[in-house]
């Protein structure tokens, strides 16, 4: 079991309020992922949920029962940090055995543990080696498997793939879904890359300066974002929002059109513009072109690969069921 | 850059200091070894001017049994030992509370820094005239003030009292070393272990103390060097009385008081080879902290 409720949750330091009151609910078994820009409040939520921090009012309930003033490791929760926070004078075996070891358990019951996490995260043959011997990726798997052991109610990441380089961060994506999908055991699961976002959650929590701004599936974040700021976050590249006389055309302040929900033509459509840069993928190709419609270029894309030179004079045409309205005060329009 | 002109050109550049390191090392030391080796007394009317009498190892002999080596060098290694143990079990307790959070911070700092800056002779007249003194010290107050006889420390417990005398003098290095050891601790580790269920006295055994051993054995390690030869603090307290005669004391009476510049070179040579094997000693037990 692993259901947790946040209720009017607020936190400050001194003077400044780092995270208003706010309500979630996250359910057992939930994969959920805070997401957000820098500095926004995920690794303070994160850690008003692990008991790292003391809120500043409002109440933790884990299972239903209040957490709030329980102390971190009676909350049956586990956290793993961004910077692995392995222990480095210890084997990777005496790591992944800390927790247990603190739990008293019986010698025999631990090495069984630990073999289990071991060859569930491929560590075996590095069990005897020190954190400082092991790569990146490695070490990641490591304080995984200390989290794991535990048979914690939830684990808490705090940007566990944040200093690993990019093939790498995908494997290590895949293998934590992997594990969530084997485990079925709750993930919370802090990030500001919206791609891993979309790709690992269940249920997406976008927060803006503590705020949380939008709750839910990552279809439902992306077919209707909230507000201009979900709109904005969520999906890659950007989505591109014009205001302005195009907008009020549709009777909103602002309008929104994904890139991959914009055609591009040679011959005719409604915006017209310029070709700047061009970004070949080969899978698809980005074109940043410099309508009337707004001032800033909008980004367009194109399945497959397709040449157009920079300068050249092209037509958009957004397709009219994908564009999102929003009001003067950003929110979506129905 | 290591190209071989520009080692020849280090070489070359960094002779100077070599040489004079080495003057400065092996002018005493062979001073020290050929002294040993003669009968050098210099109010009997020896002189270097008018030679010197050869005499083997009589006076290593006569050095190492005098009744006074033995007790000396169980002394030494009573005072070095006990300030060892003190000022690194202090050092790390104040330590790790100087890294707490707290108001005016950097005043208490340099407060517990500050010892370190009296000269020994000061300090020891200091603890010798306003604290230690069986009639008007600080010490015999405080007793008298609860009904007890004042200790007349520099005679009944000799030992004890210069062994804090210099550890007060010394806990300031230790806590400055093992504080900035501290503070370099990631606090995210301290986390870890608290969510892992690591109580307080759990995470300083299995988390802070590992990350101190490195500090711990510099602490250690210099300090024995400057420990072993320790004097103006027993010069000035008890003169080497009452049990507190170490080595470089014995050393010095010799030498100064008997006049006898052979007998003391001897006990000079003894106290390399001592200082070797306690630094032998040291290397094996907390030395393998320095590698990995
Ligand atoms: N101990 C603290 N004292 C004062 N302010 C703090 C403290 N910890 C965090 N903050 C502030 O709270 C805000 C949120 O910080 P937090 O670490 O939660 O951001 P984040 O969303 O995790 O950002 P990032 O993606 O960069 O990790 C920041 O503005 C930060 O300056
Ligand atoms: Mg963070």
């Amino acid at each position: 079991m692993g259901q947790i409720q946040l209720h009017q949750v607020s936190k400050s330091f001194g003077a400044t309020e780092v995270i208003p009151p706010l309500d979630l609910t996250i359910e057992d078994g939930e994969f959920v992922v805070f997401v957000g820009p820098s500095g926004c409040g995920k690794s303070t939520l994160l850690r008003l949920i692990a008991g790292l921090e003391d809120v500043s009012a409002g109440q933790v309930l884990i299972d239903g029962l209040d957490a709030t003033k329980v102390a971190p490791a009676k909350r049956r929760l586990a956290m793993v940090f961004q910077s692995y926070a392995l222990y480095p004078h210890m084997s990777v075996r005496k790591n992944i055995a800390f927790p247990l070891r603190m739990a008293k358990l019986d010698k025999a019951d631990q090495e069984e543990r630990i073999a289990k996490a071991a060859a569930v995260l491929n560590l075996t043959d590095y069990l005897d080696r020190r954190p400082g011997q092991l790569s990146g990726g490695q070490r990641q798997r490591v304080a995984i498997g200390r989290a794991i052991v535990r048979e914690p109610a939830a684990f808490l990441f705090d940007e566990p793939l944040s200093n690993l380089d990019a093939a790498l961060r995908v494997g290590m994506r895949l293998e934590i879904s992997e594990l969530h999908k084997r485990l079925k055991t709750t993930m919370i699961y802090v990030t500001h890359d919206q791609v891993e976002a979309m790709t690992m959650a269940d249920k997406i929590v976008v927060l803006n300066s503590g705020m949380i701004e939008q709750v839910g599936s990552p279809l439902e974040l992306y077919l209707r974002p909230r507000n201009t700021f979900v709109a904005g976050f969520i999906g890659s590249p950007m989505m591109n929002l014009i205001d302005g006389p195009e907008a009020e055309k549709l009777g909103a302040a602002t309008i929104g059109v994904r890139p991959e929900h914009i055609d591009i033509s040679k011959t005719e459509g409604i915006w017209t513009g310029t070709v700047g840069v061009s970004e070949h993928l080969g899978s698809d190709t980005f074109f940043h072109v410099l309508t009337d419609a707004a001032p800033e270029p909008l980004t367009v894309r194109a399945a497959g690969e397709m040449a157009l030179d920079y300068g050249a004079r092209v037509h958009l045409t957004p397709r009219p069921a994908q564009v999102h309205r929003f009001d003067a005060n950003g929110l979506r329009i129905e | 850059m290591a190209t071989a002109h520009s080692r020849s050109a280090a070489r070359i550049m960094m002779a100077p200091a070599v040489f004079v390191l080495l003057v400065w090392m092996l002018v005493p030391l062979s001073m020290t070894l050929f002294f040993s080796f003669k009968k050098f007394l210099p109010l009997r009317g020896d002189s270097i001017g008018r030679g010197l009498d050869w005499v083997g190892f009589a006076n290593y002999a006569r050095f190492i049994s005098s009744s006074s080596f033995w007790p000396s060098v169980v002394t030494t290694l009573l005072i070095v030992g006990g300030v060892l143990v003190i000022t690194v079990a202090l050092g790390i307790l104040l330590g790790i509370l100087l890294d707490q959070p707290m108001w005016g911070q950097g005043v208490v700092r340099i407060l517990v820094i500050a010892p370190f800056f009296v000269m020994p002779t000061v300090s020891a007249l200091v603890w010798k005239n306003l604290f230690m003194d069986p009639v008007n010290g600080f010490l015999a107050h405080v007793w008298r003030a609860f009904g007890a006889t004042p200790v007349e420390w520099l005679s009944q417990a000799s030992l004890p009292s210069i062994v804090l005398i210099v550890s007060w003098e010394w806990l300031p290095f230790a806590t400055l070393i093992l504080l900035t050891a501290i503070q370099s601790l990631d606090s995210e580790q301290l986390e870890a272990a608290e969510m892992d269920g690591a109580s307080s006295p759990a995470r300083f055994f299995y988390i802070v103390l590992p990350h101190l051993a490195r500090a711990i054995t510099i602490v250690i390690l210099i300090q024995t060097i400057f420990l072993l030869s320790i004097f103006a603090e027993i010069f000035v307290t008890t003169g080497g009385a009452f049990g507190t005669k170490t080595l470089t004391y014995l050393i010095y009476q010799r030498v100064l008081e008997s006049q006898n510049v052979g007998l003391g070179s001897a006990g000079g040579v003894y106290a390399i080879i001592l200082a070797n094997i306690v630094a032998i000693f040291l290397m094996r037990i907390v030395g393998k902290n320095l590698d990995a």
